[in-house]
This record gives structure tokens, C-alpha cells and sequence, in this order.
């Protein structure tokens, strides 16, 4: 089963470590990346730019464009992991495993319904 | 990251809202920073045990105001001193705060905090040294350091500023929407001239000072996000990440200037690049234009650019001239010039400066422009004559190193022919 990890944090926060605080989180997430990638298990993964540089298009009619992120939330949508697990208990090890190098904030993690890789977008 | 390290970061964060909310709170600054302090004291003894709260910026703000009224009580002699059972319902008061701190409040608390940083009184050096103390939490020997003066010095200037702003009277009535956008307007000019005290650095100081250009972006991040909607503030975001991508190429090891045409584009940061991108992109869509906007263009037009002789000069020329409209000066004129001789020639592009002139004529990047322009059009005697004013003018060694090049070249190139001008 496909499980998204969907990174929620506080980006005012994120975006006060120094480049040092966040290049040691990145290393070690990387270890953990590193072996879901050997075992065959990680699908794409992604950083976002902060949500100052988010648009939404509200679908309503007619559709409306409006800056930032689609929620105000006090935790920001600031990434997300595509990971194949055997099942929840496993996609929740992967979770706190990723957690323990990057405490803080939230991993909403929800089943994937439809994935498409995709080819061309890099 | 230690446990300390988190709990500073979530300090620093949470600062401006912090201490913006405590200035309305208790109406003067003082009060509101020695506040802070408190909170960010009983924080350290605190969430090591009992982990960080949810909200932080509340619980420092209900901390640090029950803190200050204490302090005030203790010193009036009317009660005794409270324990810390009084904050240890923190769950409840956080709750009732947050209600408080409805998302208006919240923007204009830090708006206000920001603003009173750049009140008109205020000479520039001192609105950034207040905007970085007060805002930004820098330790007053960061800012020293930052500005290549002594602890000190940078005391006294602070505590002047701070003195000043004092007896300005901070507005804290909530601002109507004129008013709001004139403070925006102000804020964002001090936010940039923060990243230019950075980015106006030599080489040999750029490491030093480059904390400025990182510490410009980060409030205009919180700015951005406080009033996500604004096209001129996304512009300035976008134009000081796409100034700021190209940190790493603008010296070389020797801490001469290299000038935009000979970097290294590799060593540009293109992460930075492309949110300044991205941000250009979504500001452009509100089609109303600005001089950030506008500026941030130009140096998207620099970063597309793989190569110096594909930069779409005739794109930025026609940038700079809707730059000269909305803000006319010489100095735009001069920046346009340059564009209009890659695309046009250097004898229109010098006839362009020409009545610049008068208005220039201390000004080191006129000369420097005009030599240039002299140079190319084979007129190596008044070529020589701008640069020699030129170096006289520089600001730094590594601009006057920059010119002296130039005329080196000359030398090199006149001497074969047989000219007989020497240099002075």
C-alpha cells in the first residue's frame, strides 16, 4: 500500500534555523530516505517553498485566485513523502522514524487512493 | 539540533509577535523587551521539563506580561511576591489569549514594532541597528559586529534610538487602511535598507555583514506572510532572494568585486532563485505594479540568464524605464544607460548620462559607468579622466581595485599605439 507522509510545521519556525540547524536535519533524514530507497519502498519526495509563495484557485463559480496557502493555519503543508508499507503500523514507523530527526510539528499520514509517477517533470 | 537549539529557534521565532503584543500591552518599549526577557528566562527553565507549548508566542506573551506586572506590583511593596503557581493554569490563559490575539491584532502588533523602527527622526543606520535589536533579537555585539563598530558605539546608538522613538509617541491606536499601507511602505524601505547594509559590504567584510542580507529576508518573510496579498511586498521578498542567490559569485578570493557579466552563474543559489521566481510570477498577476516589482524583474532577467550575452537587455531596458517613471533619479537613469548600451551602443547610452552629470558628480558608479562607456568608444583619454574621478569617489577598495583595472587595460592598450597619455 502507497502512503503519503504529509509534513506539517510551523515555517516561521522552520525558517529561523540557521542554514547549519537545517542542513543537519536534511542529513539525517537523508539517512533514513537512503534506506526506504535500498528497500525499494520510497516514491517521490518533496520540499515545498514556503506558503508566501503559495496561490490557491478557490473552485468556486467562477473559480477565484487568491495568495496563500488554502488553510491559515498556525502549521504549514511544508512537504511530503510517497512510501510503499506493508501497512499502517508500518507507514507509522517510517513516520516516527522520520520524526525523530525532525521533531516538531506533525506527519498527517493518509493512504494514497491513486498514484501516478508521471515521466517528464523534474 | 540539541534541545537548546530548538527552544531558541522557537524564541526567535516567536519574538516579533511576542514582544509586538507585549509593546501594546504596556505601551513602552522597555517594558515589552525586559518582558520578553523574563519569558524567554522561565522558557529555558520550563519546556526543557515540560516540553514547548503548542502556542509559543502566547504562552511568552501571558508569561511575560504576568511577569512585568509583578515586577511592578513587587516594586509598588502592595503584595507579596507571586509564585509561579499564578502561571501554572498556563492551558486555560493561553486559550483566553489566543481569543485576543485575533489575526488583525497580531499583524499590527508586529507591523507596529517594525514601524516604530523606522520612524523619519531616525537616521537610516540607526533604524536598522533598532529594527535588528528589537525585532530581530540580535544581541547588541551581533549588531556591533555586523556594522564593524564597537560594542559600545552600537550601545549608545541603540539606546538613542530607542530614547528617541520614546519621545516620538508610537501610534497604538489600530491603523486604517491608509495608514496600514504607509506603514507597510515604511517597513519595507527599512527592510531593504537592512539587505543593503549587508549587500553594500567588501569583500573582505561581506562574510561579516552577510547576516544583514539574511536577516532582511527573514522579516520580509514575516511581512510577506503577514500581508500575503501585497504585489510590492512579494516583489521586494523576490528581489532581495534573487539578490542575495548570487552572494556566493559577487567576490573573488581576494575579495575584489567580480561584476555580474564575469560571475560564475554556477555559483548562484538557484534555490533562492527560484522562489524569488516564483514570487515575481505570483506578484505580477495582481497587475499592479511597483518599484520592487520592477527591480525584482531586472534581476529575474539577470538569473534567466545562463549566460551573460543571453540577459535580455532589451527586456531590462525597457524595466528601467518604467522604473524611471514611477521613481525618477539619475541613479535609475545611470542602471538604464548600461542597458540601453548593450543594446543600442555606448554613444547612446553616453549621450543618455550626459545631463546626469551635475546631479552625479560624487557619485563613484557614474564615473565608473562613464569610463566604461568612453573606453568602448575608443576615447581612452576621457576614459582615463572618469576613472581617475572614479577611483577618488569609491567607497571601498574593492571598487576602487575594480576601476584601477580598467585602467590598467588602457595603459596596456595605448602604450603599442604610441599614446603618449600617462596615468596619474
Amino acid at each position: 500500500m502507497l502512503y503519503a507522509i504529509l509534513c506539517y510545521h510551523d515555517e516561521d519556525f522552520v525558517g529561523s534555523w540557521s542554514k547549519e540547524q537545517d542542513a543537519a536535519v536534511i542529513s539525517k533524514l537523508t539517512v533514513v530516505q537512503d534506506r526506504l530507497k535500498r528497500e525499494g519502498r520510497l516514491g517521490p519526495v518533496a520540499r515545498l517553498l514556503p506558503t508566501t509563495a503559495a496561490t490557491t484557485l478557490r473552485k468556486d463559480d467562477p473559480p477565484v485566485v487568491l495568495d496563500g496557502p488554502y488553510a491559515e493555519t498556525k502549521e504549514q503543508l511544508l512537504g511530503f513523502y510517497v512510501i510503499d508499507c506493508e501497512n499502517l503500523d508500518a507507514a507509522v514507523d517510517v513516520a516516527r522514524e522520520l520524526g525523530a530527526v525532525n521533531p516538531g510539528g506533525a506527519y498527517e499520514i493518509r493512504p494514497v487512493a491513486m498514484f501516478e509517477p508521471g515521466a517528464n517533470a523534474r | 539540533m540539541t534541545d537548546l537549539a530548538w527552544i531558541d529557534a522557537t524564541l526567535t521565532s516567536a519574538r516579533p509577535q511576542a514582544v509586538g503584543a507585549l509593546l501594546r500591552y504596556f505601551r513602552n518599549l522597555d517594558t515589552a523587551e525586559e518582558a520578553f526577557q523574563n519569558a524567554c528566562l522561565r522558557a529555558l527553565k520550563s519546556w526543557p521539563q515540560n516540553g514547548t507549548p503548542r502556542d509559543a508566542a502566547a504562552w511568552l506573551i501571558m508569561v511575560g506580561r504576568n511577569a512585568a506586572i509583578d515586577e511592578v506590583r513587587r516594586s509598588n511593596k502592595q503584595e507579596a511576591l507571586t509564585d509561579d503557581a499564578a502561571i501554572s493554569d498556563l492551558d486555560d490563559a493561553e486559550e483566553e489569549l489566543a481569543d485576543r490575539l485575533d489575526g488583525s491584532h497580531y499583524r499590527d502588533d508586529i507591523l507596529r514594532l517594525l514601524f516604530i523602527c523606522c520612524h523619519p527622526d531616525l537616521p537610516a543606520t540607526q533604524q536598522i541597528a533598532l529594527a535588528l535589536r528589537i525585532v530581530s533579537g540580535l544581541s547588541v555585539k551581533q549588531i556591533a559586529r555586523a556594522f564593524l563598530v564597537t560594542e559600545a558605539a552600537m550601545e549608545q546608538r541603540i539606546t538613542r534610538a530607542k530614547a528617541r522613538v520614546a519621545n516620538a509617541g508610537v501610534p497604538f491606536e489600530t491603523p486604517g487602511a491608509v495608514e496600514r499601507s504607509e506603514r507597510l511602505a515604511a517597513v519595507a524601505a527599512m527592510i531593504y535598507l537592512i539587505f543593503n547594509e549587508g549587500y553594500s559590504a567588501s569583500g573582505e567584510t561581506s562574510e561579516i555583514r552577510k547576516p544583514l542580507c539574511e536577516e532582511a529576508i527573514r522579516l520580509a518573510r514575516l511581512l510577506l506572510r503577514l500581508f500575503q496579498s501585497e504585489p510590492e511586498i512579494m516583489g521586494l521578498m523576490a528581489l532581495l532572494l534573487l539578490q542575495h542567490a548570487r552572494a556566493a559569485a559577487r567576490f573573488d578570493t581576494a575579495g575584489g568585486l567580480v561584476l555580474l557579466e564575469d560571475q560564475d552563474r554556477t555559483l548562484w543559489n538557484q534555490k533562492l532563485i527560484n522562489e524569488g521566481m516564483a514570487l515575481i510570477d505570483k506578484a505580477m498577476r495582481h497587475r499592479r505594479s511597483g518599484p520592487y516589482q520592477i527591480q525584482a524583474a531586472i534581476a529575474a532577467l539577470h538569473s534567466r540568464a545562463a549566460k551573460p550575452e543571453d540577459t535580455d537587455w532589451t527586456q531590462i531596458d525597457l524595466l528601467y524605464g518604467a522604473l524611471e517613471v514611477m521613481q525618477p533619479s539619475p541613479v535609475v537613469t545611470l542602471n538604464r544607460a548600461v542597458a540601453v548600451s548593450k543594446v543600442r551602443g555606448p554613444e547612446a547610452a553616453l549621450q543618455m548620462i550626459e545631463p546626469l552629470g551635475d546631479r552625479l558628480s560624487n557619485y563613484f558608479h557614474y564615473f565608473g559607468v562613464r569610463g566604461a562607456f568612453l573606453m568602448r568608444l575608443g576615447r581612452n583619454d576621457e576614459a582615463r579622466v572618469a576613472f581617475d574621478r572614479a577611483i577618488a569617489l569609491a567607497n571601498t577598495s574593492a571598487e576602487a581595485t575594480h576601476i584601477r583595472m580598467h585602467l590598467d587595460r588602457l595603459m596596456r592598450d595605448s602604450q603599442p599605439s604610441g599614446t603618449t597619455a600617462t596615468k596619474k
